[in-house]
């Protein structure tokens, strides 16, 4: 499971196009979910409303705007990155490895570590939430399709409870989306190493030694 | 629209959003460093800047994606009596209050543009024309949405009997409140697309709107007083602002 750093130092970690379509989708889904709380403010379905600063576009249709801007670069680099995970393999290899042996060596690896980031190896915490936002992002693509669209792809509205039942499905999504960017990054944030891998697929020297004192 | 103007009389309040926005752009673009996507979150839609032009192409690029998805056999969901909204919620561009009244007695359907005949229209004679109901959803481009009745003639009998040129791109409609939008053909010819006289509520476009389940509300035009055939779009109110032209549903 875990291959000693030292022979991973200069190695690349995290393939160039796993990166590029990584921050393109940040960027991608960051745009839409600022956007997306200006939108919901227009006509709130709960108590909450958003503070401005949050958002994006500056008004309902610069909002919009953006919203369905950032829509198809979402969508034509998601693809890019499914169509990327599937053929390379890299889902099999990398995330949808949580057979139980693998998953209790990862807990018992955690125990020590707590959370390794930034190898290339993701841990079985990892892959548990990197499948759920995948999963997210693809319900968020469906309940937004079916406010987008609720007469020309009705089948698809009434599928998920009507309109109304797709706007809080949506929002749902949302908070799920955005509850797992806080997490991500959050880690990402405190595991000293993590972001400048995912920025040049390589460790650095500091944090490679880091990992083989260990 | 929720978010109101008053027509005249404007103070300054009346101007809070928009100063606000101004404030906030000022406030982001000096300081915060966000990175760029904060700093271009003021964008309006109307300042002739990059992201703006970039945000608009993808606007003109939507309204083709979605022309494209438009099926013009494909009929938007029917409800029952049980399931319309009343009072149904009053939105326009200005307060409630300031919504137009209308003579029905010397009301007169203006027509202009590639039509044949180009007389007028009374509204004995629109009553005239085959009446049909619906009852289907209206959602506004906030999000919100509301199930309501709508009688009247199909809109494509009514270009028919106009002589409308039916291969032009484009109607459009100008209204007593100064509001004016317009729509795609094959939107103006699909069979739930009514020329309304009938609603709950005579505040809610009296005597005449087009209703039209396949589009967002806001091109759903109340008070109508003149309707045009054309091949230019002539854009509208709402969208000149930075809405979708398309605004499909």
């Amino acid at each position: 499971m875990l291959r000693k750093a030292s022979t991973r130092r200069g190695k690349l970690v995290h393939p160039l196009f796993v990166r590029v379509t990584h921050w393109i989708n940040a960027f991608a889904a960051i745009a839409m979910l600022m956007s997306g709380l200006r939108i919901y403010n227009a006509a709130p379905l709960y108590e909450v409303r958003f503070p401005g600063e949050l958002t994006l576009g500056g008004w309902l249709a610069g909002a919009l705007a953006w919203h369905f801007a950032a829509m198809w670069l979402l969508l034509l680099n998601g693809f890019a990155y499914l169509g990327y995970g599937v053929f390379s393999g890299h889902f099999l290899r990398r995330i949808l490895d949580v057979r139980p042996i693998a998953a209790y060596r990862n807990v018992k690896l955690e125990m020590k570590h707590l959370l390794l980031h930034g190898t290339g190896d993701y841990n079985i915490v990892q892959r548990v939430l990197y499948v759920l936002a995948i999963g997210d992002m693809l319900l968020l693509f469906f309940s937004g399709l079916a406010l987008w669209k609720p007469v020309q792809l009705h089948e698809l509205t009434k599928l998920l409870g009507g309109y109304d039942q797709a706007r809080h499905i949506h929002f749902a999504g949302m908070a799920i989306l955005a509850s797992f960017i806080v997490i991500h990054g959050g880690v990402a944030l405190a595991v000293k190493g993590t972001i400048a891998s995912m920025v040049t697929g390589r460790l650095t020297k500091a944090y490679a030694k880091e990992r083989q004192s260990r | 629209m929720k978010t109101r103007k008053a027509l005249g009389g404007a103070s300054l309040t009346d101007f809070k959003p928009q100063l606000e926005r101004m404030e906030r752009r000022l406030f982001l673009k000096q300081g915060l460093s966000l990175g760029a996507l904060t700093l271009l979150s003021g964008c309006t839609l109307k300042d002739d800047d990059a992201v703006d032009r970039l945000l608009w192409a993808m606007s003109r690029w939507n309204d083709r994606v979605q022309a494209a998805l438009f099926n013009p056999d494909k009929l938007a969901p029917s409800y029952s009596e049980a399931d319309v909204v009343t009072p149904f919620p009053f939105n326009a561009y200005y307060e409630e209050a300031l919504a137009p009244v209308v003579d029905g007695t010397t009301y007169r359907l203006h027509l202009s543009g590639l039509v044949e005949d180009k007389r007028g229209w009374t509204l004995q004679e629109l009553r005239a024309l085959p009446q049909t109901t619906q009852i289907t959803r209206l959602v506004c481009v906030e999000g919100w949405s509301a199930v309501g009745k709508w009688t009247g003639a199909p809109f494509r009998t009514f270009l028919e009997r106009i002589g409308a040129d039916l291969t032009a791109k484009y109607v459009g409609f100008q209204c007593a409140d100064k509001y004016w939008t317009s729509i795609d053909m094959p939107t103006a010819l699909h069979p739930q697309t009514l020329l309304v006289l009938d609603f709950p509520e005579t505040k809610y476009g009296y005597p005449v709107r087009i209703r039209m389940p396949t589009k967002l509300g806001f091109k759903n035009p109340k008070f109508v007083t003149e309707i045009f055939v054309t091949n230019d779009n002539p854009g509208g109110y709402w969208e000149k602002q930075g809405y979708n032209w398309f605004s499909g549903t």
